[in-house]
């Protein structure tokens, strides 16, 4: 049991950690000011939850743990993030749509995480669903106005979100890790998250006058630590100094 | 003409008499250009300034590193913002202001043209760079041009927040292993004399300085600014235990002060000409960011006509 709520811990904190890092790539290269100060604010977000999700994790682990030694000094192997997070940003409608995706999920998953028996899960949720919320709101009125924009943006936010799409299918995935949580109260059913998620996608999409792609296979593997050639890179960079320096303090 | 004379003396007795300066108070035309040239190279300068240190956002060595530093970029951004719009009420158009900076028309501060190889870069450039411009902004916080003023005072507090980061960084790796101690300084090497060029020409060679003085845009010169970060800073990097890479460096019992070796001012006009490290990368970086946000920028101008337009409709058919 206690195993199962590290898995889970470390998997919601990936999420955060990795999709933190990936904005703040664009951070000092985005379209215009404003908005380069807005996904800032959401890498900024996720990374803050990131971090009390590992100090969680790093508690649950016990030992020497810390929440550095946990982002810092796993591999490839040992990051359960969703695949579709670790993607590389593309261009800002690519950005968007992964954005997009993801929020209206972590959403939903947040909002039943609010319920959660584990104490230290339930209180991340509820200083992180304000959080989502917005960024929730703020990537679904981007994907509006790059569809219903120009020609242009109707066609880069089309592709992006028909790239994407493969790599939605994992969000919803139960494995035993997923049942057992939510056996105990703690995890969240992502079934039914599943339906609210179609339901929310397909509103936006239609407002912003785009098709909701159809999909007969979609790629898994980031929740068990099967990842993408993208994650050793992001891993590279991220990791390189601690590891360069593994007895130092910074 | 008399009465030009006559606007131009009554301005300069309010300016003595401590008032500020606001958007819609007659100014004398050369106040006006030389406000709008100093605020939009400060906006600039926050601006390309992100980039040296956004170069270590996804490097940085810990989660809580990480968080402050995107924090710190994202406040500059922030600073940007301001500064433009303290521009623009001097009747500066924003786009203009950016499409003179892409061009290489305008100028933005040179200190940012020096590379940030290690990660003690990031922790000398909130020490050092920053605590230059804090000596700078903290005068400009009484400038005579009052939205100027006031973003000054906003800056500020942020801005001495990020030194305190900057001065911490380099703390904890001068108190750090060997290898650590070394990175902290030569990353003081490195930017010692830069953040002394910063304060700009000395005063002798700084013709435009004593027509900004008399109208109170400046109220230091460049000089008594450059002494104030020397004998603040000295100190600072001896409690750390680093050495200041200045052999003359010397203090002055009588005056109280620091005397300091010569300044490379070669190596600033040189910068300033293009001919730093990264003069051509900075500008690249700032143009391709641009020209790839071309497409997202028409499209939200796009959308928002077509949502004013739809708009009409319904409260027409109402």
């Amino acid at each position: 049991m206690q195993n199962e709520l590290l898995q889970y811990t470390l998997r919601l904190g990936d999420n955060a950690l990795i999709l933190g890092q990936r904005l703040a790539e664009w951070c000092g290269h985005g379209p215009i000011l404003e908005q380069d100060i807005a996904l800032s604010n959401i890498a900024l977000d996720q990374l803050g939850q990131a971090r009390m999700l590992m100090q969680y994790a790093a508690e649950l682990k016990g030992g020497e743990s810390t929440e550095d030694k946990m982002a810092f000094f796993r591999d490839v192997t040992e990051y359960n993030n969703l695949l579709l997070l670790e993607l590389e940003n593309g261009d800002w409608g690519k950005t968007i749509a992964r954005q997009f995706l993801f929020d209206t999920y972590n959403y939903f998953l947040y909002t039943e995480l609010l319920n959660s028996k584990d104490d230290q899960i339930r209180a991340v949720a509820q200083k992180a669903i304000k959080e989502i919320t917005y960024h929730a709101q703020w990537s679904a009125e981007w994907v509006i106005r790059l569809g219903d924009g120009t020609e242009e943006s109707h066609e880069r936010i089309q592709n992006a979100i028909n790239d994407l799409w493969e790599w939605t299918g994992e969000m919803f995935a139960m494995d035993a890790i997923d049942e057992a949580m939510l056996e105990a109260g703690i995890g969240a059913d992502l079934n039914k998250i599943k339906a609210d998620w179609h339901e929310k996608a397909s509103m936006i999409l239609d407002m912003a006058t785009l098709e909701k792609p159809e999909a007969d296979w979609f790629q898994s593997g980031g929740k068990q630590g099967e990842h993408t050639e993208y994650l050793g890179f992001l891993l590279a960079e991220m990791q390189h100094l601690p590891r360069m320096y593994p007895e130092a303090s910074w | 003409m008399t009465k030009e004379m006559n606007l131009e003396e009554r301005f300069q007795q309010y300016v003595d008499a401590e008032n500020k300066v606001e958007p819609k108070d007659w100014m004398p035309e050369k106040y006006r250009k030389t406000l709008i040239r100093q605020i939009s190279q400060h906006a600039h300068s926050e601006v390309v300034g992100m980039l040296p240190e956004a170069n270590w956002i996804t490097r940085a060595p810990s989660l809580r590193r990480k968080v402050a530093l995107l924090a710190k970029v994202q406040d500059e951004a922030g600073h940007g913002l301001y500064l433009y719009s303290a521009a623009e009420t001097l009747a500066a158009d924003r786009m203009d202001m950016v499409e003179d900076l892409l061009s290489g028309k305008a100028k933005y501060s040179s200190i940012f043209n020096y590379p940030t190889p290690t990660w003690a870069d990031i922790g000398a450039i909130g020490w050092l760079v920053d605590g230059a411009a804090i000596a700078n902004q903290v005068m400009l916080c009484r400038t005579s041009y009052g939205p100027y003023a006031r973003a000054m005072v906003k800056i500020c507090k942020e801005e001495s927040f990020h030194q305190r980061q900057g001065y911490e960084i380099t703390m904890t790796l001068a108190q750090g292993s060997p290898v650590q101690k070394q990175m902290a300084q030569d990353a003081l090497n490195r930017w010692w004399w830069p953040s002394l060029m910063m304060f700009g020409p000395t005063d002798d060679a700084s013709p435009n300085s004593a027509q900004s003085m008399k109208w109170k845009i400046k109220r230091k010169s460049n000089d008594e600014l450059r002494q104030e970060f020397i004998d603040k800073t000295v100190p600072q990097a001896e409690f750390l235990g680093l050495t200041i890479p200045d052999k003359d460096l010397k203090w002055n019992e009588e005056t109280g002060h620091y005397e300091h070796g010569e300044i490379d001012w070669e190596e600033f006009y040189n910068v300033i000409k293009g001919n730093g490290k990264c003069n051509k990368q900075r500008l690249a970086a700032r143009n391709k960011a641009h020209d790839e946000g071309a497409w997202v920028r028409e499209a939200a101008n796009a959308y928002a006509e077509k949502e004013a337009e739809r708009r009409k409709k319904k409260s027409s058919a109402a």
